[in-house]
């Protein structure tokens, strides 16, 4: 390995980061850390969707699903016996799952194995499909993940949902799975695999003659997009300490999708500033379903209000600037450098 | 179960495919011609009964006048639709035109949200709907026989729309070669708008006896037999309009039947239709009626 | 077969009686063909002859319904494209198909994967191997592209470069994929006569310095009779002629056919 100045800044900024997130406590309120906390997990799904939408160009709708498989997973196995026979009211729990008790960070990686084996199953028959046809078929594997788990009450709680689930997901250890997510990702697609796959998005037909086996790259980008979305949908779970089916609705793939096409479809840091910006932005529109009082005026909140917003915001994005944030390109200490010496007097970089 | 029962469950059977094939032939005349799943179809439907429901409900109209008038704005909203989201995407990757359906879709459903609330409103049947035809031991609701009667009259309007008139012909013409049809001094952008105008307008008829038959109306009413819907295009072949009324009774006669003859899976019901679409794209991609359609290489 | 292939010349690509049929259609009839090792051979015909069809067959695109088909010893009827390739066949295409938002070094480095020892998952772990085969892969990469004289334009974007530098960097792309035998799809269209000359140097060199076999489909006729010594010419899908470039001047089935074409343009 080559150590330069970008490799050794970045290894900087992350440790002065963990630095900082450790004693977040002693500088930050709860929701700050919350919104913190939130912005690392929507990171690690929107990585993970930038590579199988915006490297591969496999349009899935079927993160939902896949954040669902994650979450269940990680949270039958961070539950107590105890709570767990407490909990499942509807029907006894199935045997091997009452006594499965494990560390976090086991439970958080089988979520995301769980996940990525449930993924290689959906990809075999679909990965064959193009475009829209893929789109449609990997929505229908996420409703049908959702309606399994409704029906699965002896595993799953059925509609119930399952609650009280330990909040283990602090901010270091959300940062410290991102940071995993994000090295894996920028290893593997800063190299000659990463130019396979965007060569594979660009031109089926030129990679097969190229001597690369398509579908077997195709159904390895989805394996491990899905793994990462299932360690997002793990620590969701542990963030939000209640996990239900209906949770894991098209609406949460639209959130990802949002994050990715905003931040530039093909660029990993792209997708961190998107995840981030949009993350904040969602939560600064909770304001409009609220009511306010502006002097002696009163408006009451609209519910509603925010998703009109934020669709229109997503429509916007398409129709005038297509490429998002940062397009394909990826934000490098040399560029940042070469933005601050063309703006000395630091006004705005 | 009773020859009876298996009467009254084919009607019903016969009822719900016939909602889901006007929906269907919506989203293969767009597939068709664009390439393009609309995904805001549904909210189309979803709209359509919202205005009946506020035409006959609360502003007290005759549920004819109600009928048209509540078509007639469904159209008008799938027009805008195609005029504001997918016509300047025209030229883009085929991918951002379908971010941009669901982007509409989205809109609609959440400002359906915003101006109806997110409660769901009980619909008023007519009585006279409600009346029962015996025939033998077997007894039908009224509106279970209109439904499908009403389908397939609008079914054979669009097709002799299709087949025999100029309009119909430039559709049939754009999607087979969009370019061509261009240079033939076809307005194909006209074409494309009366499309979505057709489209909308079946959708919303659909969506008329959809809150009719199921009793109430709510933002997102829409989404379930939207997919579906596309689904059953997607199984008689895309870009046919045949091929969409096949899928649709299809589907609707697996999600009754399959649950009249083994209630224990009722929980799964809205499973069958994907399994249904994985099965049909790994097997017979292009549908029962569908073209080919294959890259040159 | 193999016996008689080995008593006469040393054939690398073969094909007996392959015939492709699309429904009804039938594309490629009965072709028979069969090229040495290091020639430069091409495939000549009207438009619409079923030129690019038999080399979609070729290079396993499409499986043809009759015929056999033997590359380097293997019989590759029913082969994936992939597979091919790794058995030394590479290919361009008439549409030139390339990663246009990668850039030349990039698309260079694609066609080097296939040789590559190393599997994804050493990326992640960082393993120095692994780095060490990244850094051979860009090395060999710029070779190529300063070979093919793209070594000035190497980070910009693929889909950017002149027309004649696309050809070239497809080329380039091809060559990285160490292939034994060559197939170029109209490698002269699209290009000025200066431009054609440049390639017909450019094939024959390449052809000694890579150690290749060469088979291109060519409509330009200046281009096929300069650098090809072996030519095979279809009509409706099948073998009209074949035979040097003398022997195909003066065939009069070949004038025939090319002349049918000049009166229907005329």
């Amino acid at each position: 390995m080559r150590f330069n100045t970008s490799t050794l800044l970045s290894i900087l900024v992350m440790l002065l980061g963990g630095l900082l997130l450790w004693h977040a406590d002693a500088f930050l309120g709860d929701y700050q850390i919350y919104i913190i906390k939130l912005i690392f997990i929507n990171a690690i799904l929107a990585l993970s969707l930038n590579l199988i939408y915006g490297f591969t160009g496999m349009f899935s709708l079927g993160h939902a699903g896949f954040m669902a498989i994650g979450a269940y997973v990680a949270a039958l196995c961070v539950l107590t016996p105890e709570q767990k026979e407490m909990m499942w009211i509807l029907e006894p729990i199935m045997p091997p799952f009452d006594q499965l008790f494990t560390p976090f960070w086991i439970a958080v990686l089988a979520g995301g194995l769980v996940s990525a084996v449930v993924a290689l199953f959906i990809a075999l028959p679909v990965l064959r499909l193009g475009d829209d046809y893929l789109g449609i078929a990997t929505l229908g594997f996420a409703e049908i993940i959702r309606v399994l788990l409704t029906n699965m009450t002896p595993i799953t709680n059925g509609a119930l949902g399952i609650k009280g689930i330990p909040e283990h997901a602090t901010p270091v250890t959300c940062y410290i799975w991102m940071l995993i997510t994000l090295i894996v990702l920028a290893r593997l697609l800063f190299g000659n695999f990463g130019n396979v796959l965007r060569c594979i998005r660009d031109n089926e037909i030129a990679a097969d003659v190229m001597g690369i086996n398509v579908f077997h790259y195709k159904v390895l980008s989805f394996c491990l997009g899905a793994f990462f979305a299932g360690v997002g949908g793990a620590l969701l779970g542990s963030h939000l300490s209640t996990i239900d089916p209906k949770m894991f609705n098209f609406l949460l793939t639209f959130n990802v999708l949002m994050f990715v096409v905003a931040g530039g479809l093909g660029s990993l840091t792209g997708s961190l500033l998107g995840a981030g910006i949009i993350t904040v932005l969602l939560e600064w529109l909770r304001i409009l379903e609220e009511p306010m009082t502006i002097g002696s005026l009163e408006i009451p909140g609209v519910p509603g209000m925010r998703m009109v917003v934020f669709s229109l915001a997503l429509l916007g994005i398409i129709l005038f600037r297509r490429e998002g944030i940062m397009g394909t390109r990826e934000l490098t200490w040399g560029k940042l450098a070469a933005r601050f010496r063309r703006h000395p007097e630091g006004g705005r970089a | 179960m009773t020859l009876e029962m298996f009467f009254q469950h084919c009607f019903n059977a016969l009822t719900l495919g016939s909602l889901y094939a006007l929906i269907a032939i919506g989203y293969t005349m767009v597939y068709g011609i664009l390439r393009l799943i609309n995904f805001a179809h549904g909210d189309i439907l979803m709209l359509g009964a919202y205005f009946i429901f506020f035409g006959t409900f609360a502003y007290g109209w005759p549920w004819g006048v109600a009928a048209v008038i509540a078509i007639a704005g469904a159209s008008v909203v799938g027009v805008a639709v195609e005029r504001i989201a997918y016509r300047p995407l025209r030229e883009a990757p085929r991918i951002s035109a379908l971010i941009s359906a669901i982007a509409v879709s989205l809109c609609i459903e959440s400002l359906a949200v915003v101006v109806f609330t997110g409660q769901p409103k009980p619909v008023l049947q007519p009585e006279w709907l409600l009346s029962e035809w015996t025939l033998g031991n077997v007894r039908i609701l009224k509106l279970t026989a209109f439904v499908p009667l009403i389908t397939a009259v609008l079914v054979a309007v669009l097709l002799y729309v299709l087949y025999r008139t100029k309009p119909g012909l430039a559709m049939r013409a754009i999607s087979k070669d969009i370019e061509t049809t261009r240079l033939l001094g076809v307005k194909v952008d006209n074409i494309i708008a009366f499309t979505f105008c057709i489209g909308s307008a079946l959708a919303a008829a659909s969506g008329i006896m959809w809150a009719l038959r199921y009793p109430q109306v709510h933002p997102y009413m829409g989404i379930m037999p939207g997919l579906k819907a596309f689904i059953a295009a997607v199984f008689g072949g895309i870009g046919s309009v045949q091929g969409a009324v096949i899928g649709g009774l299809a589907l609707g006669f697996v999600e009754i039947m399959t649950v009249a003859f083994l209630p224990e899976l009722s929980g799964y019901r809205d499973a069958f239709a994907f399994i249904l679409l994985v099965l049909v794209l790994v097997f017979k991609p292009t549908g029962l009626l569908g073209e080919r359609m294959e890259e040159k290489i | 077969m193999s016996e008689s292939a080995k008593d006469q010349k040393d054939i690398l690509l073969s094909a007996s009686e392959v015939t492709m049929r699309f429904g009804g259609v039938t594309a490629v009839s009965g072709l028979s063909l069969a090229v040495p090792r290091g020639a430069v051979t091409g495939i000549i015909g009207p438009n619409g002859a079923g030129k690019t069809t038999a080399f979609n067959v070729l290079s396993g695109f499409y499986t043809p319904q009759e015929g056999t088909i033997t590359f380097d010893g293997h019989s590759i009827r029913g082969r994936k494209p992939h597979d091919i390739c790794r058995l030394g066949m590479a290919r361009t295409f008439q549409n030139i198909r390339l990663s246009h938002q990668m850039s030349v070094l990039e698309n260079i480095m694609v066609g080097c994967h296939v040789r590559r020892r190393q599997s994804w998952w050493a990326a992640p772990l960082g393993l120095p191997m692994y780095y060490k085969e990244e850094r051979a892969i860009a090395d060999k990469a710029h070779a190529l592209a300063a070979r093919l004289g793209l070594d000035d334009v190497c980070n910009e974007q693929a889909g950017g470069l002149p027309y004649g530098a696309q050809r070239r960097l497809e080329i380039a792309r091809a060559l990285a994929t160490e292939p034994q035998l060559l197939l170029l799809d109209e490698p002269a269209a699209g290009m000025n006569p200066q431009e054609s000359l440049d390639l017909m140097h450019l094939i024959e060199r390449i052809r000694k310095e890579f150690n290749l076999t060469i088979l291109l489909i060519e409509h330009d006729m200046k281009v096929v009779m300069g650098v090809c010594e072996y030519i095979w010419v279809m009509e409706y899908g099948a073998l009209i002629a074949e035979g040097t470039p003398e022997e195909i001047r003066s065939n009069p089935a070949v004038i025939r056919a090319y002349l049918g074409e000049d009166m229907v343009h005329a």
